[in-house]
C-alpha cells in the first residue's frame, strides 16, 4: 500500500519532484484541508464543550441508532457478500453475467432513489408494507427499513473486495484440500476463509464506513423522527438546519474519526500479518512482490 | 493394477478433451502421461482425482471402483503445477493438513511430519511460510503434503512446469529417487519428453484426447507406432518418398535400408541415424550440400540440403566432424542407418511398414 522508501533519493529528477508535490498539494487541498478545518471548528469552544455536546440525549440516541444499523448491515452484508462472491466466481449458471452487472446498481443509483424504491415497495400504502405493519413489523419509518436501506447501499462492497481475490487465487488450494480428505465445510473454514480474510476485512470496513456516513437513503426511509429514527448523519443535518453548527461539527468529527481510525487499524494489522507471511526480508527480494496473490517464481 | 481407467470420455462443448481412453498402471510404478497441451492429459489426471467428472467410463483405484467416489475418499495425493500451498500456513502446517483431517493424535502427526520434512530435506524450513521459499522448495513441500496421509496413488500435474530448468532437472532426479524409496504408484503428467523419459518406468503418449502408444520410454523411441509419436519423441527429419526415389543412385550399390515402394507416405529419419561421408566411395549415399555446421559441445549439428531442396539435419559427434574436416558449402554424401516409413493409405492405427 505505502510507496517504497526511495522517495527522497538523491537521483530524483525535477519532473518527479514536481509530480510528488502536485500529488501532495491535491491531497492536502481535497482531504487534509477540509478535515483539519472540521476538527478545528469542533474543538474551538474547548474539549469540555465537545464532550458535553456529544453527551446530549439526542446525540447519544442518534449515535446509538447508527451503531445498531451499522452492526446489522455489516454482519448481514459480510455474510451474504462472501456467499455471493463465492457463487459469482466459482459457479457457472444462467444469469451469472447479469447478476454480476446488476450488482453494482447501488453504486450507480443515488441513495435517495434507493430509499424511494424501498418506500414504494414497503411503505404504509403498499400491499406488502401494510400487511407487514399489521403483523407488527413496520418497515418504513422504523429500524427495519433503515437497515434495509443500509443493506441496499452497501451490497457490492464485500463482494467486490472478495471476488477478485478468489478469482486470482484460483481453486487449486481448495482442490488440494479436498484431495487431502477435507470436506466442503472444512475447506471453507481452513482454506477459503483465511485466503480471503483481508478482502473480507477491507470490504466490511468499507461497509461500516459507508453505513456510518449514509444519509440520502436514510433521510427518505427514516422519516427523521428525533430520538427514534434520527441517525448520526441525520442529526448533523438537523443541527445545521436549526443553526446549531457546533453539534454538527462534533458529530461529524466523531463519525469521520471512527471511519478513519478503523481504516488505520486495518492497515496496521494487515501489514503485520503480511510481514509474517512474506518474511521480514521482503524488501530485499524484488521477486516477491507485496500483496501478490499468485505464488511468484524465484530464481 | 493400482489405477485402471476404462473407456474414459469427457467433452467440453465442442471440444473432445478425452476420447475413449483406457489404460492401467501396475502397483509401484511411476508412469508418465505425455502429450502436447490440449491432448487431454491433465483432464485424465483430474478425472482420476475426482476433480473432474467424466461423461462416461470408469476409474478403478487399487481394486476399488472409484468412478462415483468423491475426491475426499479416493485416497490420492495430488501435486499441482503451481504448488497450491496454503499460504497462510507454515510448511509444517501445510504438511500436517491431511493428517489433521484424519484426526490422528498430535504426537503421531508430529512424527509423520518430521519424517516427511526429513524426506524432502526441508526440516530447517518447517516454520517458514510458503512465500518465503524458493520454487523448488515449494514444490517439495507440496510433495510432502501429498505424501503425508500415505495416499494409495500419487498424481502429479506438470509438477515441475513452473520451475526453471536447472531446478527442474534436480527435482526430476530427486523425484525418481523418492519414488524408488517410497514405491507409491504415481501418475505424472508432462509435456516434456525428456522429463518423461528421465523419470518414468512407462510412458503413455496422448494426442487429441486419445492414446497414441504406451510402453517403456526406450521402446517408444525405437519403435514409434505412429507419425505423431515419431515426431513428438525427439527430433526427426521428415522426407517425402520422391526425394529419395528421384535421387541419382548407383543401382548396384543399394542403401543399407529398404526404400519404400509407395509414394503416398512419409519417411522419418532421426538426425543421429544419418551418417556423413566426404566421398561416395564404395558405399551408396544421397548427395547433399552442407549449409551450416553448428558445434554444440561434444555434438555437432549439420544442416544439409538434398538435391531437390529438402533440408535435413544430422547429428554427429564433434570428433567425427573434425575427423571428416567438414565445412559449410561442402558436397558430401549422407546415408541413413535407420528410417521409418508410415504409409498414409494404411495409416489408420499407425501401421509401421518399415522398422529397421
Amino acid at each position: 500500500m505505502k510507496p517504497p522508501k526511495p522517495a527522497t533519493s538523491p537521483e530524483m529528477t525535477w519532473p518527479q519532484r514536481f509530480l510528488i508535490a502536485a500529488v501532495l498539494a491535491w491531497f492536502g487541498l481535497l482531504i487534509l484541508g477540509p478535515a483539519v478545518a472540521l476538527v478545528r471548528r469542533a474543538m474551538e469552544p474547548g474539549i469540555g464543550r465537545f464532550f458535553a455536546k456529544l453527551a446530549e440525549p439526542d446525540a447519544i440516541e442518534s449515535l446509538w441508532l447508527t451503531a445498531k444499523i451499522t452492526a446489522a448491515v455489516t454482519v448481514c452484508n459480510t455474510i451474504f457478500g462472501i456467499g455471493m462472491a463465492i457463487v459469482l466466481v466459482r459457479q457457472r449458471f444462467w444469469g451469472r453475467r447479469l447478476m454480476d452487472g446488476v450488482l453494482d446498481l447501488p453504486f450507480a443509483v443515488s441513495p435517495v432513489i434507493a430509499g424511494l424504491m424501498l418506500i414504494i415497495l414497503y411503505g404504509p400504502r403498499s400491499t406488502i408494507g401494510s400487511r407487514l405493519s399489521d403483523m407488527g413489523l413496520p418497515i418504513v419509518y422504523h429500524l427495519p427499513g433503515m437497515i434495509l436501506a443500509g443493506l441496499f447501499v452497501t451490497l457490492p462492497l464485500v463482494v467486490r473486495s472478495v471476488a477478485p481475490i478468489l478469482e486470482e487465487v484460483g481453486s487449486d488450494q481448495e482442490e488440494v484440500a479436498s484431495t487431502l480428505g477435507a470436506d466442503w465445510w472444512t475447506t471453507f473454514r481452513k482454506i477459503t476463509l483465511p485466503t480471503i480474510r483481508w478482502g473480507i476485512a477491507y470490504g466490511s470496513a468499507l461497509v461500516v464506513a459507508r453505513s456510518l456516513g449514509e444519509f440520502g437513503a436514510l433521510l427518505v426511509v427514516s422519516g427523521n423522527i428525533i430520538g427514534r429514527t434520527q441517525t448520526a448523519t441525520l442529526y448533523v443535518h438537523d443541527q445545521v438546519e436549526s443553526f446549531e453548527p457546533h453539534g454538527a461539527y462534533v458529530m461529524s468529527t466523531v463519525l469521520a474519526g471512527l471511519s478513519f481510525g478503523m481504516l488505520i487499524a486495518l492497515e496496521a494489522v494487515r501489514n503485520r500479518t503480511h510481514r509474517q507471511e512474506y518474511g521480514a526480508e521482503e524488501s530485499q527480494d524484488p521477486s516477491v512482490e507485496r500483496k501478490t496473490i499468485r505464488p511468484t517464481r524465484r530464481h | 493394477m493400482d489405477i485402471v481407467v476404462r473407456n474414459l470420455s469427457k467433452r467440453y462443448g465442442n471440444f473432445q478433451a478425452i476420447d475413449d481412453v483406457s489404460f492401467s498402471i501396475p502397483g509401484g510404478q511411476l508412469v508418465a502421461l505425455l502429450g502436447p497441451s490440449g491432448s487431454g492429459k491433465s483432464t485424465i489426471l483430474r478425472a482420476i482425482a475426482g476433480l473432474e467428472t467424466p461423461d462416461s467410463g470408469s476409474i478403478e483405484l487399487v481394486g476399488e471402483d472409484a468412478t462415483n467416489l468423491p475426491t475426499q475418499r479416493r485416497g490420492i495425493g495430488f501435486v499441482f503445477q503451481h504448488f497450491a500451498l496454503f499460504r497462510h500456513m507454515t510448511v509444517r502446517q501445510n504438511v500436517a493438513f491431511g493428517l489433521e483431517i484424519q484426526k490422528l493424535p498430535k504426537t503421531e502427526i508430529k512424527e509423520r511430519v518430521d519424517e516427511l520434512l526429513d524426506l524432502v530435506q526441508l526440516t530447517a524450513f518447517a516454520e517458514r511460510f510458503p512465500l518465503q521459499l524458493s520454487g523448488g522448495q515449494r514444490q517439495r513441500v507440496a510433495l510432502a503434503r501429498a505424501l503425508a496421509p500415505k495416499p494409495r496413488v500419487l498424481l502429479l500435474d506438470e509438477p515441475f512446469g513452473a520451475l526453471d530448468s536447472k531446478v527442474r532437472e534436480e527435482l526430476r532426479l530427486w523425484l525418481r529417487r523418492l519414488h524408488d524409496e517410497s514405491h507409491v504408484t504415481s501418475l505424472f503428467v508432462t509435456h516434456d519428453q525428456q522429463e518423461a523419459f528421465e523419470v518414468c518406468d512407462q510412458v503413455v503418449v496422448l494426442n487429441k484426447g486419445k492414446i497414441e502408444q504406451a510402453g517403456p520410454p526406450q521402446e517408444l523411441y525405437e519403435n514409434p507406432a505412429s507419425p505423431f509419436v515419431t515426431e513428438f519423441l525427439g527430433q526427426v527429419n521428415i522426407l517425402r518418398p520422391e526425394t529419395i526415389l528421384g535421387m541419382d543412385l548407383d543401382d548396384e550399390k543399394p542403401l543399407p535400408v529398404p526404400i519404400p515402394g509407395s509414394n503416398s507416405g512419409t519417411i522419418y529419419v532421426r538426425p543421429h541415424d544419418l551418417e556423413i561421408c566426404r566421398t561416395r566411395g564404395d558405399l551408396p549415399g544421397w548427395p547433399a550440400l552442407i549449409r551450416r555446421l553448428t558445434p554444440l559441445g561434444w555434438l555437432a549439428r549439420v544442416e544439409l540440403t538434398l538435391p531437390d531442396g529438402t533440408s535435413v539435419h544430422v547429428q554427429i559427434t564433434q570428433a567425427t566432424s573434425r575427423e571428416l574436416g567438414l565445412e559449410s558449402g561442402q558436397e558430401v554424401y549422407v546415408r541413413p542407418r535407420d528410417l521409418k516409413f508410415f504409409d498414409h493409405t494404411t495409416e489408420e492405427s499407425g501401421v509401421v511398414n518399415y522398422v529397421i
